[in-house]
């Protein structure tokens, strides 16, 4: 799995360049984020949190089963709003922070 | 190339702001107003393995049980060879940090009378999604701690036998950091990325362990000549196929069956433990009843819902890998497979010989965390109780010892031996290939997953040759970028935790630990030769072993007799 960036929507911020835990991302000579090694991606999702624009996509890889679609979050403070799009499909999920998992 | 030098000086150096260093920093606020820098190769924030969040707090001491029935668990769980005085300092404190991180702000699931409750017998549910930010923030909060983002330490500064800080450079400015305090703490975490993961290609580090925890502060512990034990007891996970998530959220929270592919419940006929559960998937697989799954099939639909829910919580992975394929776990069985092996000492033994204060055999330095050898089954409560006891011996050093002065020739000659790598002529050698061939070596001569685990000796001996040469070739890399520089340091740490990890197996001629040590030429688990330490001091390129004698639960254990 790696991230994806929406150039149109990427407002430069280095938000997810300062997060990433493997330093990861750049912020390009366009002052847009680029994914430097989209290999090396462990997928924690740092930095799709971090975003506020929904520029950050998180996809899986082919070789683990991944189908060409992706996901964007919402970080609420409280909660985090994850939302999956393939083709017509799209799923919301909305995650409390404050409740503990039952699981 | 030329980099740019910055020298700081501060009581006490902690190397590594996760778990363990991060609580170390909050000790040392807590009970002093001595300078503190914390320093991190990434953002604590997120950094390590607490980046995407966690499942549950687990090594809690629900009611019923003890620290001293928690170390009774440990110990038959990893067939004896623990340190037990590391086991119950560590598992006194778990009720005071639990309440500490509680107090921080983590959500942690109660009854009606404000008791945790308990997540199968040792854990506690918690929301983990935010563990990181939380303990961050608290470290913000703490002003004599400084944190230092982004620089990654390589080496530990040493002089008359102690050490008095440690090198390092930033990841993303041309500057080399020098850091000069009067204790050290390591809490740098284990080390990925030694095997050649299942999914080599685009999602090589969809892994289990975190693939930025790299080994560093074992490899700066070998180099500087400190005495570690038990690398030979590898960690290998059992989670949810290719995304690596927990099973535990599913086998915890529903209380399914794990089944092999005729519907049996086949892990009942090996004995339980951890690494148990581990070999008797393996043996599933080898006899053709293969794969095993955890039975969700059949799952309410809420159930299903809260399942997605969780996962989204700190394994992402996991349901977008349902949603890519339109299924989940109510339609389909969850299927379970082994990782490729890590060296992890929060879960497994491996990691620096401490005493039990947790100060290494090197002077002024202490450790804390998975980089801890002796004392398994940490978890992150664990990790944080050594934090606070590291942090409390490291307190009582500093008070004899005298500020460290800067030595402007040794600074100079260590920040050349960087510039180096940007001076080194092109060659085809990438070190991304570097990196995939020492995994690759590892795979299939040190019982990788292509092995199904099982180490043969003649093929180690084959993995130590090239293992070595390897590091050689290392020397050869060229950097073009400050991130060149760090994966060139990444893989040179991981090279060295691979020669100590075949050292240390070729040092113990048993098997234990099912996959975890299965050695083919020694098959069987021989307590009556090997109840005891295998250790080892790296000195002149070679790892000299040493065997010592098991510690016991009521000792207080001292370095007496370091060699070196
Ligand atoms: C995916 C995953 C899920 C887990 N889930 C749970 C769970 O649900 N419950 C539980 O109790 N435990 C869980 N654990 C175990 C727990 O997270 C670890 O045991 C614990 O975080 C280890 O703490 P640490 O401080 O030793 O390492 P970490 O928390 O990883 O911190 C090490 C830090 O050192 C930094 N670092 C590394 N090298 C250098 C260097 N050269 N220079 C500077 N900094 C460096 C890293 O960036 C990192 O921030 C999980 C572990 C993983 C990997």
């Amino acid at each position: 799995m790696s991230i994806k960036i929406l150039q149109d929507k990427c407002i430069g911020c280095g938000k997810c360049v300062d997060i990433c835990p493997g330093n990861l991302l750049e912020l390009g000579v366009n002052g847009k984020v680029e994914m430097m090694y989209p290999k090396d991606c462990w997928g924690c999702a740092a930095c799709l949190k971090e975003c506020t624009q929904e520029a950050l996509l998180y996809y899986i890889g082919e070789d683990m089963g991944g189908k060409g679609g992706y996901l964007v979050a919402k970080d609420k403070v409280d909660t985090i709003d994850f939302i999956y799009v393939r083709g017509e499909k799209k799923v919301k999920f909305t995650v409390n922070r404050k409740t503990a998992s039952q699981y | 190339m030329n980099l740019g030098v910055q020298i700081y000086n501060t009581d006490i150096l902690i190397i590594g702001a996760g778990a363990a260093g991060c609580y170390s920093a909050l000790t040392l606020h807590e009970k002093s107003d001595c300078k503190v820098i914390l320093v991190d190769k990434a953002n604590i924030r997120r950094s390590g393995c607490l980046a995407g969040g966690i499942n549950a707090l687990n090594g809690y001491i629900n009611k019923g049980d003890t620290p001293d029935s928690y170390v009774d668990y440990v110990k038959k769980d990893s067939q004896g060879i623990v340190r037990e005085d590391l086991l119950i300092t560590m598992a006194e404190k778990i009720e005071e940090v639990t309440r500490k991180i509680e107090s921080m702000g983590l959500p942690i699931l109660k009854d009606e009378n404000g008791n945790y409750i308990p997540r199968g017998r040792r854990g506690i549910r918690i929301n983990g999604e935010n563990i990181k930010p939380i303990l961050a923030r608290s470290v913000r909060r703490a002003e004599n701690v400084i944190v230092m983002n982004k620089v990654n330490m390589i080496d530990y500064i040493i002089r008359d036998g102690r050490v008095i800080g440690a090198y390092g450079f930033m990841v993303n400015l041309r500057v080399f950091v020098v850091i000069y305090a009067k204790a050290v703490i390591c809490a740098t975490g284990g080390a990925a990325g030694l095997y050649l993961p299942k999914h080599w290609s685009f999602s090589r580090h969809k892994i289990w362990y975190c693939p930025f925890n790299t080994g560093a502060g074992y490899a700066m512990g070998i180099r500087a000549g400190a005495e570690m034990t038990t690398f030979e007891m590898r960690f290998i996970a059992l989670r949810c196929k290719d995304t690596i998530s927990p099973t535990g959220t599913i086998a915890g929270g529903l209380n399914v069956r794990q089944v092999n592919k005729t519907g049996e419940e086949y892990a009942e006929k090996y004995k339980s433990s951890t690494p148990g559960r581990l070999f008797a998937t393996i043996q599933e697989n080898l006899k053709g009843k293969g794969p095993c799954y955890l039975e969700t099939k059949g799952i309410s639909e809420d159930q299903e819902q809260d399942l997605f829910k969780a996962y989204f919580n700190m394994s992402i992975a996991q349901p977008v890998k349902w949603l890519e394929n339109d299924t989940g776990p109510a339609k389909e069985n969850v299927e379970i497979e082994g990782t490729e092996p890590y060296i992890v000492g929060g879960h497994a033994a491996s990691g620096y010989w401490v005493d039990t204060g947790r100060g290494t055999t090197l002077k002024g330095l202490y450790a804390a965390g998975d980089v801890v050898g002796g004392s398994p089954k940490k978890y992150v409560p664990g990790c944080f109780a050594e934090g606070l006891i590291a942090s409390v011996s490291a307190l009582e050093y500093i008070k004899s010892v005298p500020d460290p002065e800067p030595d402007m020739d040794e600074i100079i000659k260590t920040k050349e031996g960087l510039e180096r790598y940007f001076d080194n002529p092109e060659t085809d050698l990438t070190i991304e290939d570097l990196e995939l061939m020492m995994q690759d070596v590892m795979d299939k001569k040190a019982g990788g997953i292509s092995e199904n685990y099982i180490i043969y000796q003649n093929k180690l001996l084959e993995a130590e040759k090239e293992i070595v040469r390897l590091s050689e070739l290392v020397e050869t890399l060229k950097a073009s970028t400050m991130h060149d520089l760090l994966f060139i340091h990444e893989v040179k740490d991981r090279l060295l935790v691979c020669r100590a990890l075949i050292a240390h197996i070729l040092a113990r001629k048993e098997s234990r630990w099912y996959c975890y040590l299965n050695n083919a030429d020694y098959p069987n688990q021989d307590d009556q030769n090997w109840l005891k330490y295998v250790n080892s001091v790296y000195k002149d390129g070679k790892f000299n072993i040493i065997y010592r004698e098991l510690v016991g639960r009521d000792e207080i254990y001292e370095h007496k007799d370091i060699t070196g």
